[in-house]
């Protein structure tokens, strides 16, 4: 295969892993999230590598199986999949996009992921601002929620509980 | 029977080994002390946070103790290290098995820990270990949550009721005189911190010791004089406790070896 078609399979094929869902947030793919980090063509066999976002996210093996099968649906006759750990995942590889599809979805996008500054305990933080009704009049009820990658917040204005997408 | 040379003597000291054992052996205790309060948390946002606290643990001392069967090369895979192994073989801090008590207890833990789990992982994103590097960045950032959850829950029980106050009181004046193994340091620690590999403990106390009293001091709790500490999981003397909390865990695996999902 000459270098021009490999390139040509690589973006034919970056195309249907955006099409490949998070099972947990439906409206993100995994190109979205920002897990995929290279993919790489050799001959028959295709080279998708993952940086996975949490240490123990279950979603993780779902979604790399899903990855696989995509491919092989495509005419990738073979699938290699490799973890990279080294840069860490962060939202902050979220485009724009993606943050307003969360938002439309009821899901508060992440803001800006602060890895060096001090943890703030027991002090009010920057609120975040309702998906619903925009107000940022909202309380954190819980730092955690339906899974790793969200906390729970309550919207003071228009009364309605919603889920945060965590800056990490 | 012909005696035996004990299976340490025979095989050659692997340093990255044994650091990676006492990294994944101190998460996979604490995440699975922690899973046991799934079901049971005072109300319904802690028992969800405390699942996600204990699966981010669990999931961390996975990537460790895998990281640690590729350095021992030897045949087994995380899954074996955890499951196939006895106390004895354990490198946990004794502080991580003692049961959860409750819930200030819990709490209390989670926090020692975690702000020791906090400073020891920043420090360690800069192992110069082919995969240590990029999962101490995750369980930075992952920790700094808990530590958040924690030390919210610290200042509450502190600020709270008598009763809240007391047994936040209580849980620090038993759980202090664990903090001291936290910050032990060895010949293994001092060859892995040398190589580029690990971090000298000791090189990480003050920073914990600041953080630490400085919550502590908001909560309006005191931190206890302790004359002994108390040591023994880095080289596996461990409380009796730690022998129980494997039965339940290993018992699946040792029932029906090499069942999976």
């Amino acid at each position: 295969m000459t270098s021009a078609t490999s390139k040509v399979t690589r973006e034919r094929l970056l195309a249907v892993l955006d099409t490949v869902m998070d099972p947990e947030v439906p409206v993100l793919s995994v190109v979205e999230l920002g897990i995929i980090r290279d993919l790489e063509v050799q001959g028959d066999v295709v080279k998708v590598t993952v940086t996975p976002t949490y240490s123990g996210c279950p979603a993780m093996h779902v979604i790399e199986r899903e990855i696989e099968t995509a491919l092989r649906n495509n005419g990738v006759a073979s699938v290699e999949i490799a973890t990279r750990h080294s840069p860490a995942w962060t939202t902050d590889w979220m485009p724009a996009l993606a943050r307003e599809k969360l938002r439309a979805y009821g899901i508060a996008p992440p803001g800006p992921a602060a890895h060096e500054a001090p943890i703030a305990i027991g002090r009010r933080r920057q609120a975040v601002r309702c998906p619903y009704c925009g107000s940022a009049d909202t309380e954190t009820r819980s730092e955690f929620g339906s899974t790793a990658c969200k906390a729970i917040h309550v919207c003071r204005a228009c009364e309605q509980p919603f889920e945060e997408f965590k800056a990490i | 029977m012909k005696k035996q040379a004990s299976s340490a003597a025979v095989r050659p000291q692997n340093d990255t080994f044994e650091y990676l054992l006492r990294l994944g052996d101190d998460r996979l205790v604490l995440g699975h002390r922690t899973s046991e309060w799934c079901g049971h948390a005072p109300i319904l946002e802690e028992d969800i946070a405390l699942a996600n606290v204990a699966l981010d643990l669990v999931g961390q001392a996975n990537l460790l103790l895998s990281a640690a069967a590729t350095a021992e090369n030897a045949g087994r895979d995380a899954d074996a290290l955890a499951f196939l192994r006895d106390e004895l073989d354990y490198r946990s801090v004794l502080m991580v098995e003692l049961p959860n008590g409750d819930f200030a207890f819990t709490i209390a833990r989670q926090f020692l820990f975690g702000v020791y789990s906090m400073v020891q992982s920043e420090a360690l994103q800069k192992s110069k270990h082919a995969d240590l590097g990029g999962i101490a960045a995750k369980m930075f950032k992952e920790t700094r949550y808990h530590v958040r959850h924690s030390g919210e829950w610290l200042l509450k029980l502190g600020d709270g009721t008598d009763e809240s106050h007391r047994r936040l009181q209580d849980a620090i004046n038993e759980l202090w005189r664990y903090t001291g193994e936290l910050f032990l340091t060895d010949d293994i620690e001092r060859r892995a911190a040398e190589q580029g590999i690990g971090v000298d403990s000791s090189t990480l106390q003050a920073a914990w010791s600041a953080q630490v009293t400085e919550v502590l001091r908001r909560a309006g709790i005191s931190t206890p004089e302790v004359t002994w500490m108390q040591r023994g999981g880095r080289v596996g003397q461990h409380t009796e406790q730690l022998g129980h909390m494997l039965a339940e865990m290993q018992t699946l695996q040792r029932q029906h070896p090499g069942a999976s999902w």
